[in-house]
Order: structure tokens, then C-alpha cells, then sequence
């Protein structure tokens, strides 16, 4: 077998990572939700993001954790398309990531924008409907009761003509889910929603997207938050650059991967906590 | 006001608006941005293409000039780059290199030719020569009905407002895109709108802009109309839509009180000679925003301490 002299094939989806063959890495599952294959991304001039291979499976909540730096935003940015990849591959219900966007919901990070913007609440949802109307299509009243009930689904209905500034972290968070919510979609791609929000806002979020799941849709986070991992999520994928192992939070969420992704970071104390199934609340 | 008026000062202003409006709309855009000061590049980095596209036409017409203005750009974008690579440094300086160095040769190059059969020379590279774009045929406003009186307006009014036309339809047509970009870029390409190609068609928009307003106010006093009518608006307002019709009365005003306080102004004082016009028309934009700041209705930025706490 001719292998190529360098790590990287030119050919990502068969780069091969820590030396597997590459009879191995596996092909991708047709309906998987979400499927990144070989996928690098780099800001200067090491990568923030290393070959990385992901399945996200359907109808369950799946958070994608590692310490600080360890390319989770990053990856899920370049899932989709929003920072360019140096190379891999992404498939949403085996589409390429380009052609399936009207499947996807996102909700960016909350901090990554200017809050200060003069908009309203009812404004920053119907921006969930802009893929749909396009660029002068109307929106019509059915649209403008959907958007409305996005907001209702999130515990915001009173604030739908609020400027934005004038809400509360937590309050932000809910708007963006319900931005999402608008977006009619089947996989919910997440950055960091928990982030600086207080306990009912992330009761909220978290019975939103509990529903979501039993209605058949898949959700992806970036999870920083390793105490509620096992109360939240069903699936688990672990990365610091690389992908340090994914599956069934049972079995991906376990003190040796943890130890593995964040390194000397956490104390094993910690680490037996976090990871035992018997700490479930 | 009669006849004398609709000659001397009718499209003065009239040239005086539609710059103004055709600066104030990208620039709400560009302000809420962060990139306010890209007006400023742009009204600098123009003035070598134009200089140079009049030294190799001969004439000074919209195509050669809106050519020489874009070529000028690319160099500029190119040579940004350059110096942000090579020295290592921030965008912010290597643009302020750049734009400064090449508005400063565009004065050169402009001194040192004879451009006396036109209307460009160094005074009116920086201050514009709005109060020379008169109307000769006007006898009064009946002339407003006379198409011969209307064939000798001058050019520029014909320019500037195809170009405040055309800078509306486009504001209006990708409205619901340059808001999400604005507001969200990563939800914006998230959802399948060119985020990236958004921001390079403002940026043109204003270099378009800064290009045509250049006749009329020149190429400093361009930036006040880029920053000041929206920064004014963003104070009276916390809707965008609002923002923008705030934006163009504030330019409107500006154009119009400006001009006509430059005419008459110094004369109820008892001095004899009028000011720059374009002076004054940036001096009470400038005004008009330190009064917003001190009494605009929404002039605390109330989201500016809530990052971060629940």
C-alpha cells in the first residue's frame, strides 16, 4: 500500500490519525445527524482543530467537552461553515453541511455579539425566518404568531418588543434559543447555552430541548459544565485538538478520558466524582 | 428667495443632500460595525485614483474617476496587507500607514499639475467646491420647468443623486442582510447569507459614496457625513429602522443649515465673506451629534455593563 510521506493526506477524509490504517476510520453513517470527517482548522500556525472525526447521533443531546482552548467552538464553527477548514469533510443527514441548512439551527455564543444593537426581542427571533422569506419576502402574520410562539416556548412571550440590551444574561440566552426554535429545524447546534445564565434560565433551556429530543430532533453543545454532563446529555464527545473519544456518556465520560482531555487540569478526586454514575441527581 | 437663490443656492444644496444622505446611509452601518474609520481610509485612498485618472483622461468624469478611485482601493487593500504581514502589527496602524501616505502623495502629485481648466486642486481635494456647482441657466423657479434651463444643471447633481438612488435601492434590497451581519456574523453564514460578501459590497457602497461627495464636500470633510448623522441617529433611537430615517433627516439638515449658514451666517455677524460651505456643513453635523449626546433619548448605553452577569 502506497501511504503518502506526509501525516496529512491530500485527500482529508482518509487522513489517518494516530497511526490507524485507514481501512479503520469508518465510512459515514448515511442519516447521522451530524457527521465530521477529517476535519483541521488553524488561526495561525498550529491547528486549534486536528483531523478530527465526530458522528452525532439523532433524536438525543450530545456535548462536545474539553478545557479551554481545546477547539470546541471551533469545531462546531467550522461544522458549519461559519470559520473556513483547512481541510475534512461535513455531512448533516448525509448532505453535504452547504446544501443542508435549512436543517440546522444555530445559537452562537452569547458574548459574541453586541447587545447594544437597536433592535427589539421580536426582531432578533424573526431573523430565524430570514433563510425562509429570503430577502423581500413578506413576513406574514403566520410567521410573525410563529416567531411569537418561539418566544412563548422559551418563557419570553412578554418581552417580545423589549430592546435587547435591556435583558438580562439569562434573558439573552432564551432569546437566541428562540431565534433557533424559529428556525424550524432538525439538528440544534449550540455554543456554550448554559454559559452565565442563572438555575431557571438553564431549567428552561435545558425542558426546551429535552422536548426537542423527544420529538425527534438531534442537539449538539459545547459543554463546559462537566458537574450536569451525565443529567444533560446522552452522548458525549471528548476533545483537546484532537478527538480524544466519543460514544454513550457512560461509556465516553469516564475518568480516564477525562484524564486524557484535560491532563493534569483536573484533580482525580474530581475526576471519580465527575465521571461516576452514582452522582446522577 | 427667488431667482437669485434657485441660481446661486439651489443645487448647491440640493448636491449638499444627496452626499450627505449617500455617506449617512452605509455609514449607520459601518458605525454599529466598529468600523467607522473605514469611511475615513476610503475619503483619504481616493484621492491619488482620482488624481491620477484625471492626469491620464484629461477629464474629470464618473467613470475615469469612480476607475481611478477603485484602482486606488485595491492598492490600498494590498499594501494594508503587506504592511500588517511584514511588520506584524495590527490592522488599525497598518490602515493608518497606508491611507495617510497615499492621501498624501494623491496632494503631491495634485500640486504639481496644472488642473487649472477643472475643478481640482489642492483647496478643493479637501474642502470640496460646492459653492462653485451653480446653476448658470436658472432664471428662477419657473426654470425648474424649463428643459432648457434643465440641461445646463451641472453634472455633479446628476452624479450624486444616481449614486444616493442607487445607495438606497441597495440599503433597502439587502436590508435584512446587512442587519443579521451586522448584528450576528456567525449566525448570518450560519444560515447560509454571505456575511463576507455583505461587508466588502458596504464597504464599496461607502467608497462609492465617498468618490461622488467628493465634488462637494472633498475628500476630509466626507468622513463627518460617514460618522456624525448615524452616530446621532443611534442616540435617538433603539430600533435600526428608525435609525436609518433619523440618520437622513440629521444628514438633511446638516446640508441644508450648513450651507445656508455658511452663505449667511457670516454676514449677520457683519463680516463680508461667506465660510466654506463644506466646512459648515460638517461643523453642524458635528454640533447636531454633541446635542444628541447631551439630550438623544437613548443616549446610555444600557446593554454596554451587562455582559456576562445573569
Amino acid at each position: 500500500m502506497n501511504r503518502p510521506a506526509t501525516p496529512l493526506s491530500s485527500q482529508p477524509t482518509l487522513a489517518s490519525r494516530d497511526g490507524r490504517p485507514y481501512a479503520q476510520v469508518e465510512t459515514v453513517p448515511a442519516h447521522a445527524p451530524l457527521a465530521i470527517r477529517g476535519v483541521t482548522v488553524s488561526y495561525g500556525e498550529k491547528p486549534a482543530v486536528f483531523s478530527v472525526d465526530a458522528t452525532f447521533p439523532a433524536q438525543s443531546m450530545s456535548a462536545i467537552i474539553g478545557p479551554n482552548g481545546a477547539g470546541k467552538s471551533t469545531l462546531l464553527k467550522a461544522a458549519l461553515g461559519v470559520i473556513p477548514r483547512l481541510s475534512g469533510e461535513v455531512y448533516v443527514y448525509g448532505q453535504p453541511v452547504a446544501k443542508a441548512r435549512a436543517r440546522i439551527a444555530y445559537v452562537p455564543q452569547r458574548a459574541s455579539v453586541d447587545w447594544d444593537f437597536p433592535t427589539t426581542v421580536m426582531d432578533v427571533v424573526q431573523m430565524g425566518l430570514y433563510r425562509k422569506v429570503g430577502l423581500l419576502g413578506r413576513l406574514g402574520g403566520q410567521m410573525k404568531a410563529h416567531a411569537q410562539d418561539c418566544l412563548e416556548r422559551v418563557g419570553m412571550a412578554d418581552c417580545a418588543k423589549r430592546q435587547i440590551g435591556q435583558l438580562s444574561g439569562g434573558q439573552q440566552q432564551r432569546v437566541f434559543l428562540a431565534r433557533a426554535l424559529a428556525q424550524d429545524a432538525d439538528l440544534y447546534l449550540l455554543d456554550e447555552p448554559f454559559a452565565g445564565v442563572d438555575a431557571a434560565t438553564e431549567r428552561a433551556i435545558i425542558d426546551v430541548l429535552k422536548l426537542l429530543k423527544s420529538e425527534g430532533k438531534a442537539i449538539v453543545a459545547v459543554h463546559h459544565d462537566l458537574s450536569t454532563v451525565r443529567d444533560y446529555f446522552d452522548h458525549a464527545f471528548l476533545i483537546n485538538v484532537r478527538r480524544i473519544a466519543e460514544g454513550p456518556v457512560d461509556d465516553a465520560f469516564t475518568p480516564e478520558v477525562l484524564q486524557a482531555t484535560y491532563g493534569g487540569r483536573l484533580a482525580s478526586t474530581h475526576l471519580d466524582e465527575l465521571s461516576s454514575p452514582g452522582t446522577r441527581r | 428667495m427667488g431667482a437669485e437663490f434657485v441660481q446661486f443656492s439651489l443645487t448647491p444644496i440640493l448636491i449638499g443632500v444627496f452626499s450627505a444622505i449617500a455617506c449617512a446611509l452605509p455609514g449607520n452601518f459601518l458605525i454599529l460595525r466598529r468600523q467607522a474609520l473605514i469611511g475615513d481610509a476610503i475619503s483619504h485612498v481616493v484621492l491619488p485614483g482620482i488624481v491620477v485618472a484625471f492626469l491620464l483622461t484629461g477629464v474629470v468624469a464618473a467613470i475615469p474617476m469612480l476607475s481611478g478611485a477603485a484602482g486606488a482601493a485595491i492598492v490600498a487593500v494590498v499594501l494594508i496587507e503587506t504592511v500588517k504581514r511584514l511588520g506584524k502589527i495590527e490592522p488599525g496602524a497598518a490602515m493608518g500607514v497606508v491611507f495617510t501616505t497615499m492621501f498624501a502623495a494623491g496632494v503631491l502629485i495634485l500640486e504639481q499639475t496644472d488642473t487649472s481648466q477643472v475643478h481640482l486642486d489642492v483647496e478643493h481635494a479637501l474642502m470640496g467646491n460646492l459653492e462653485s456647482l451653480i446653476w448658470f441657466r436658472a432664471e428662477g423657479w419657473h426654470s425648474l420647468v424649463d428643459p432648457v434651463a434643465l440641461a445646463g444643471l451641472p453634472d455633479e447633481l446628476f452624479r450624486i443623486a444616481a449614486v444616493c438612488a442607487l445607495i438606497a435601492l441597495l440599503t433597502g434590497v439587502f436590508w435584512r442582510w446587512l442587519k443579521v451581519a451586522t448584528f450576528d456574523e456567525a449566525f448570518a453564514r450560519a444560515v447560509g447569507i454571505p456575511a463576507a460578501a455583505v461587508g466588502i459590497g458596504l464597504v464599496v457602497c461607502a467608497a462609492l459614496a465617498a468618490v461622488a461627495a467628493f465634488d462637494a464636500v472633498g475628500s476630509i470633510i466626507v468622513i463627518a457625513m460617514f460618522i456624525c448623522p448615524p452616530a446621532a441617529a443611534r442616540l435617538m433611537t433603539n430600533r435600526l429602522e428608525s435609525q436609518l430615517w433619523w440618520s437622513v433627516a440629521f444628514a438633511t439638515l446638516s446640508a441644508v443649515l450648513g450651507y445656508v449658514l455658511a452663505g449667511y451666517g457670516p454676514l449677520w455677524f457683519g463680516a463680508r465673506n461667506a465660510v466654506s460651505a463644506a466646512g459648515m456643513i460638517a461643523t453642524v453635523s458635528g454640533l447636531i451629534l454633541g446635542l444628541a449626546c447631551l439630550y438623544g433619548p437613548h443616549r446610555n448605553r444600557i446593554g454596554a455593563n451587562r455582559h456576562g452577569t445573569p
